[in-house]
């Protein structure tokens, strides 16, 4: 059987930093595609990375120490996880988590060795042809497409798939190599870069549970108990596109077409009316819970729990019910 | 001086219900209307702040058939200067075909003496969602891409370009010429004001033959994922629904 060559990014938990929960994801779907499963990690391997790796299958791990590579630049990471394929010989994909440098890197990849390359895959329809499902119009529907003319590269959608662990743990062994970047592959670098207060990197994309709000939030000045319940759950805020439109809250914060598609295991929609460009970014939480004024909202209708009610009230009392943590 | 050009796509309007045509190949936008992509309406917003700055112009270019002049005549309405469209059909251009076929136009043009020292699309269409498009053009022109651009400045010769996601900001300082892909946030569209409604109007706008046969997507077909069967438990009204809502919220693991 083929190779399969897997770009994973990590995600830090306190000091200790694991394979992102994307990563993992995308290691479990790569794991149908082919065997061996390689990595390229996408940062410093650490003993945390090295085990997530083994529990998801990875027979060895490629660990590129190069001075180039200390600024992200997603031609030069292309370079390495080019190296990687040819280090791995016969590959049936390459393939990343559907996250910004994943669709990045392997555009990279796909644009310097004329390959076909589909973003944020759902499920595989056949190997032979390669054929697979993706999201398309932000979320709102699936294509399935055929890819060909050479090694198929595919990002996997976030949550399109459940972190398994392979039933049998790989080597993941780690085998430093060198990549052979050049001058041109670092002409569009980072050359400065700011990491967000609070170190959590986990973000939206991973969170299990998301306190959402949109309009209902009334202003910049509305996100107060929003931000609290975030944090006395555990959880991440995201946000409907008028709030980012409007400029309350950073654009990273959204979720839907134009922002993040997410898939926690409780999602808190308040004060989000629940149009389709918010729908498609979270309508594959696990639990949906509404609080809105309007009964006859979208949002209200189509949750699985719903509270009516105004947002700036109801949250200050639940997290008076929960108490501190 | 920098000249922009801005790649745009008409695509259905995806803030309604998705509707499919009855052959399951395309989304049917005849209810629903077309619109630009919300990423490439802030790529325009860049692209004319950056030509207002630097004393530049201006080029939007789109590949599509006749109706999508509409997309080009509002880019021309916020500020571009004129207008190229590839005369074909989208839907059968898959992501390199259409890097090509920018690229095709950027060489022509450059031949005629026309240089765009920045090129800006989307970050990803939104109705494809390839994320692929520019930087497979950056590579057939050569040129460094940067992808995910929220705000962008061009001073003498090289551009400063933002981009924030999850995990914070990243800056890039890339010299000129290059490519960048916008996503939105960084920026406001403006709205036309009707003098530039009427410039639209007037604005050339040339239509040029693609430069090869298209390879095509691979799309084979469309669905629309069926909305999940829920039935709402409504918890309570106002503040006395809290200890409900904290009841499920413990249930469901979440409330600890």
């Amino acid at each position: 059987m083929s190779a399969v060559v897997v770009l994973i990014e990590i995600e830090h938990d306190g000091d200790a930093s694991r394979v992102s929960l994307v990563s993992r994801e995308a290691l479990t779907f790569a794991r149908g595609l082919g065997d061996p499963v390689y990595a390229l990690v996408l940062g410093p391997t650490s003993p945390g990375v090295v085990e997530d790796c083994r529990e998801q299958g990875v027979a060895a791990i490629f660990e590129c120490p190069d001075e180039e590579l200390s600024a992200y630049s997603g031609a030069a990471w292309a370079v390495a996880l080019g190296a990687v394929v040819d280090a791995a010989g016969d590959v049936a994909a390459v393939v990343a988590g559907g996250t910004a440098h994943g669709n990045e890197v392997l555009a990279h990849l796909a644009a310097r060795r004329d390959l076909p390359m589909a973003a944020n895959v759902v499920g595989l329809v056949g190997s032979e042809p390669f054929e697979v499902e993706r999201q398309v119009v932000g979320g709102s529907a699936i294509e399935r497409t055929l890819l060909a003319g050479g090694t198929p590269v595919v990002s996997v959608a976030g949550h399109a798939v459940d972190p398994e662990p392979a039933p049998t743990p790989g080597g993941a062994a780690v085998l430093p190599f060198s990549a052979p970047i050049e001058e041109k592959d670092l002409r569009a670098r980072v050359v400065r870069s700011q990491t967000r207060d609070g170190g959590d990197t986990s973000g939206l994309t991973s969170a299990r549970i998301i306190v959402g709000a949109g309009r209902g939030a009334g202003g910049p000045d509305g996100f107060e108990s929003v931000d609290a319940l975030a944090a006395r759950l555990g959880g991440a805020v995201g946000v409907s596109r008028v709030v980012t439109s409007l400029g309350w809250r950073p654009h990273h914060e959204q979720v839907g077409q134009t922002g993040s598609r997410v898939s926690p295991d409780v999602y808190i929609a308040c004060g989000i009316s629940g149009s389709i460009q918010h729908w498609a970014g979270m309508s594959s939480s696990k639990t949906i819970i509404a609080v809105n004024t309007d009964a006859e909202a979208p949002m209200v209708t189509k949750a699985n729990y719903a509270v009516v009610g105004d947002m700036h009230e109801v949250l200050p009392a639940v997290l008076e019910q929960l108490g501190p943590r | 001086m920098t000249d922009v050009l801005v790649c745009v796509k008409r695509v259905p309007d995806a803030s309604g219900e998705v509707v499919l045509t009855p052959d399951g190949s395309r989304v049917d936008g005849r209810y629903a209307g077309y619109t630009m992509s919300a990423h490439e309406e802030c790529a325009v917003e860049i692209g004319v702040k950056v030509a207002e700055a630097t004393g530049g112009a201006v080029t939007v270019l789109t590949l599509g058939d006749e109706d999508s002049v509409e997309q080009l005549r509002a880019a021309l309405s916020v500020g571009a200067a004129e207008a190229v469209r590839v005369d074909a059909d989208a839907d059968a251009y898959g992501p390199a075909d259409v890097a090509r076929e920018i690229a095709a136009v950027v060489t022509t043009r450059a031949g005629a003496g026309k240089d765009y020292d920045l090129v800006l699309l989307g970050n990803d269409a939104a109705d494809t969602g390839d994320f692929q498009v520019g930087i497979r053009l950056a590579y057939a022109l050569d040129r460094p891409v940067v992808t995910g651009v929220q705000r962008l400045e061009v001073s003498e010769g090289t551009a400063t370009m933002q981009v924030d996601n999850p995990e914070g900001t990243e800056i890039y300082e890339v010299a000129l010429p290059a490519v960048a892909t916008v996503l939105e946030g960084g920026v406001s569209p403006r709205y036309p004001s009707i003098t530039g409604k009427i410039k639209a109007k007037k604005a050339p706008l040339e239509t040029v033959e693609p430069s090869a046969a298209p390879a095509g997507s691979g799309r084979q077909a469309l669905r629309v994922p069926p909305p999940p069967p829920t039935q709402v438990e409504i918890l309570g009204e106002g503040p006395a629904a809290a200890p409900r809502l904290v009841e499920v919220l413990t249930q469901l693991g979440a409330g600890r």
